[in-house]
């Protein structure tokens, strides 16, 4: 036998989606995996001689790393001997400033980090990013790919990206040849939709940071690490290999951060029957230690494998959070897709979103998801304006800023022509007018003409390995008249000089400005501190282009009104005959001329005096004017009408069938959703008014019923009501009208 | 950091690096890279607000200034797991120290060297 409800259930996207029980001698195990070890620490003459357990013969590449390089050894005795709640709590504490659990954690090995999280809720957990993330201002990055690795519509998408103020845009490829290219298109692009943007394009190690020697990109965070030794080699690296990486990029000016999340050692079948949790923290250690000055984490591409387990999102929660106790700058993860349920993939996000991190998202598809190389994109740029609407109904800052139609048009064909111009420059294959103007209005790449594949990769392997350089790109561009486009990109190279954007958790604000966890420290220490979002900022994250003033929809409602059809003739007088009163909001048929449904006012009325009519039943019309409320309108009306029997009616349209010995609060038929209501209902309703009137057996009225009418129109209702109840005389007495 | 303080690897200063020299050729590729004295200033002011590591690497940053771009990522290969001998490893920190005046950096190679002996994964001679 099968419930239709589980039937139902069972088709729900969430069921899509898999879920396990642990199983932690293979790392299938979010938190506290029996085979995790307790946090201990041995130091002798300055040497870690045991950590979590293990003796300094039995460390593994991870352990003698994080031992000799993340740990501060100064304070490590009085970390490890501080009870983990004590800390947990001091993260909690918003008198405990972000600084002082800094320099105490610093001292912490991974099973203490994990130790100390792990007397955390989800909620305290977010009170924790709130006051730990590195930098005040919160941010966000967004992923800029295409199947077809067009490079006018990179260019265009990139300048888009910016416009919306994505603070950093990462490309990668689905043919990796194709990486110069790509790098080069959305680093046009970028600096076409503001100056400052920073840029990556995620491919293997060697191209990736030969592209930044070329000043092509701006950052990288490719360097992936992983929790146990097995992993690490697997990877191609070792804690070494990747310190030394990391120093590479910063020679060069480069930004970086590496990137680790839960669940990749399981993934790569080397667990080690540690849990998730616990690994990761190790791969932050690391990250620490090789002086990184961030990472990319929250399990990230392996996000779906900590969700099939009971406590995961708490989990990849913990993880952003140790990496914020170990002053990284954190971009954390909302990359990959998480869900299917849209439910579950947004109560994820707002781990993240309601505290703010350094980049909320590590890759917002700010393209369809049908063109995300990354293999996924969680959210993409049909959900924008789901993000603006989330900014504007929290208050919260999600480093998006609402961008109007044009603005985006005129953006995106110049970041087109812009790159169309360089490749003129430089040689490559032509970018030709369709390929732009495809490129301003393209919804995927599904828009885009196909190109010469390859004459594309000849190019870009010119451009890898040939002396062109972001040189040749700025000249170029200023030689074609994009001047503006030109500087910007200068001076990302001029800030490579300076180096201030490799301090922890840089961005450029507006005109370069760095914002760093140097120059804008996040202070947060309880209400009223840390990043507020307000004044402009404000103002500019709630202009909606969907907003409407509500002022104009009133005015709206005033004109091109004939008022003549419906005439007073005098008080309204108590009736003694079998009749049906029906009695008229203050607004019906004068300042108001038709219902929420669109209904125009004369032909409602005389839809009614039809009902009432085809049942031979004579009908009187009123004027209410001391009340705009449907019911007591409909009750004032059964107070004059002969039958005792009467018919209120707003001018929104909500309409009532009332008699008189009835408590105003009652009737005999209510019709509340007024904009499901058609001429026939109407009819109906007159029609069965007359019927009660005269004593006859009725069958309500069936009505329409839509739960979504409310969602819909609730705006427009209370505006018709205002209007409504701005005209009512309390003092005025009921008038009998006639039409005309 | 105060933009009149900085040079380029190259010697040049912030002010140079404008459109106009770049339009008349003045400027090549090695005059945007950052200084190794740029990188150890950062670095002091990393560590000055706590951040040790991040500090200890922009000042092996600083020593890499000086390297090009080729034997930069030699080195990485180099120290990938299973490329090396121990010997070339220490040869490598050897010659890091001594010739490239990359001190900081020849002790994380050598470093690696003692720990992948440890842990075999170091090349077979």
């Amino acid at each position: 036998m099968r419930s239709k409800r589980f039937e139902k259930l069972a088709e729900r996207p969430i069921n899509r989606e898999t879920f396990i029980q642990p199983w932690p001698e293979v790392g299938l195990i979010a938190l506290d995996s029996p085979l995790d070890p307790s946090p201990s620490l041995k130091i002798e003459d300055g040497v870690v001689v045991e950590m979590d357990g293990v003796r300094r013969e039995e460390f593994d590449l991870i352990d003698h790393f994080i031992a000799r390089h993340a740990l501060n050894l100064d304070v490590a005795e009085r970390a490890m001997n501080t009870p983990s709640r004590e800390i947990a709590r001091m993260l909690v504490d918003i008198n405990v400033p972000r600084a002082a659990v800094l320099e105490l954690v610093s001292g912490c090995t991974p099973a203490k980090l994990v130790d100390i999280v792990q007397q955390m809720s989800v909620l305290e957990m977010m009170m924790g990013l709130a006051k730990m993330r590195a930098r005040r201002t919160p941010a966000n990055q967004a992923h800029v790919t295409n199947r077809k690795e067009h490079p006018a519509l990179l260019a265009a998408d990139a300048a888009e990206a910016a416009l919306r103020g994505f603070a950093e845009v990462e490309t990668t490829v689905g043919v990796a040849r194709y990486a110069p290219l790509n790098a080069l298109a959305i680093l046009v692009g970028s600096q076409t939709g503001r100056g400052g943007v920073l840029t990556q394009c995620a491919v293997e190690e060697a191209v990736n940071l030969r592209l930044g020697f070329k000043g092509l990109t701006s950052y990288s965070e490719t360097l992936s690490v992983y929790g146990t030794e097995d992993t690490f080699i697997d990877g191609d690296d070792t804690p070494w290999s990747k310190a030394f990486l990391g120093a590479a990029y910063a020679s060069r000016g480069v930004k970086t951060r590496y990137t680790s999340g839960t669940g990749a050692a399981a993934l790569m079948g080397h667990s080690e029957g540690k849990s998730m949790l616990y690994l990761e923290a190790r791969c932050l250690l690391v990250t620490r230690g090789a002086g990184s000055q961030g990472t990319q984490n929250g399990s990230i591409s392996c996000i779906a494998l900590p969700e099939s387990l009971p406590g995961g999102v708490r989990g990849v929660l913990a993880e952003n959070l140790i990496a914020m106790m170990l002053g990284l700058e954190v971009a954390s993860g909302n990359d990959a897709l998480a869900s299917h349920s849209e439910m579950r993939k947004s109560a994820k996000l707002m781990l993240q979103f309601i505290p703010g991190t350094d980049f909320i998202t590590s890759g917002y598809g700010a393209i369809p998801r049908y063109d995300n190389m990354f293999g996924g994109g969680n959210f993409d740029v049909t959900e924008l304006d789901d993000w603006y609407v989330l900014q504007r109904d929290m208050q919260v800052d999600g480093g998006l800023v609402p961008v109007r139609e044009e603005e985006v048009l005129r953006v995106r064909e110049r970041g087109a022509r812009a790159i169309q111009a360089v490749f003129d420059a430089l040689g490559f294959p032509p970018i030709t007018e369709a390929e732009v103007e495809a490129a301003v209005t393209a919804y995927s790449s599904e828009d885009m003409p196909d190109r010469d594949k390859v004459a594309d990769i000849e190019a870009a392997q010119r451009l890898l390995d040939g002396p062109l350089t972001a040189i040749e790109v700025i000249r170029a561009l200023e030689e074609a008249g994009f001047h503006d486009v030109a500087s910007n990109i200068l001076e990302m190279q001029r800030q490579r000089v300076i180096g201030d954007y490799l301090q922890p958790a840089a961005i450029f604000g507006d005109n370069f400005q760095v914002l760093s966890a140097l120059t804008d420290p996040n202070d947060y220490q309880g209400p009223g501190t840390g990043y507020r979002l307000e004044g402009g900022r404000w103002s500019a994250l709630q202009n909606l282009p969907q907003a409407w003033d509500p002022r104009t929809y009133l005015e709206s409602l005033g004109a091109a009104r004939d008022r003549t059809w419906l005439k007073e003739i005098g008080p309204a007088k108590r009736g003694d005959q079998p009749e049906v009163v029906i009695a008229l909001g203050p607004a019906f048929g004068a300042q108001i001329d038709r219902t929420i449904g669109g209904l125009d006012h004369r032909d409602v009325l005389s839809a009614i005096l039809q009902g009432i009519q085809d049942e031979g039943v004579p009908a009187r019309v009123v004027r209410i004017y001391h009340t705009s409320d449907c019911a007591f309108i409909g009750y004032a009306g059964a107070q004059l009408s002969g039958s005792g029997v009467a018919i209120g009616i707003q001018s929104k349209g909500t309409t009532v069938i009332h008699r008189r010995d009835l408590a105003p609060l009652d009737n005999l038929e209510l019709f509340s959703q007024s904009p499901n209501l058609d001429l026939d209902t109407y009819r109906q309703i007159g029609r069965n008014a007359a019927r009660y009137a005269t004593g006859q057996p009725t069958t309500p009225v069936p009505v329409k019923i839509d739960n979504t009418v409310r969602l819909r129109l609730i705006v427009q209702t209370t505006l018709l009501h205002l209007r409504e109840t701005q005209q009512i005389r309390r003092d005025r007495p009921p008038t009998e009208l006639c039409l005309s | 950091m105060p933009s009149h303080t900085i040079h380029t690897a190259s010697g040049r200063t912030l002010d140079e690096l404008n459109l106009k020299a770049l339009l008349a050729d003045e400027l090549t590729a090695e005059d945007f890279r950052i200084s190794g004295e740029t990188l150890r200033r950062q670095a002091d002011t990393a560590e000055a607000a706590g951040y040790r590591q991040l500090a200890e690497n922009l000042r092996r940053a600083a020593e890499l200034t000086g390297i090009s771009n080729q034997e930069v990522l030699d080195i990485y290969n180099a120290l990938r797991p299973n490329r090396s001998t121990y010997n070339e490893l220490i040869a490598l920190a050897d010659r890091l120290e001594n010739d490239l005046a990359a001190p900081l950096t020849a002790a994380l190679v050598r470093e690696a060297a003692e720990v992948y002996q440890v842990r075999r994964i170091l090349r077979n001679p």
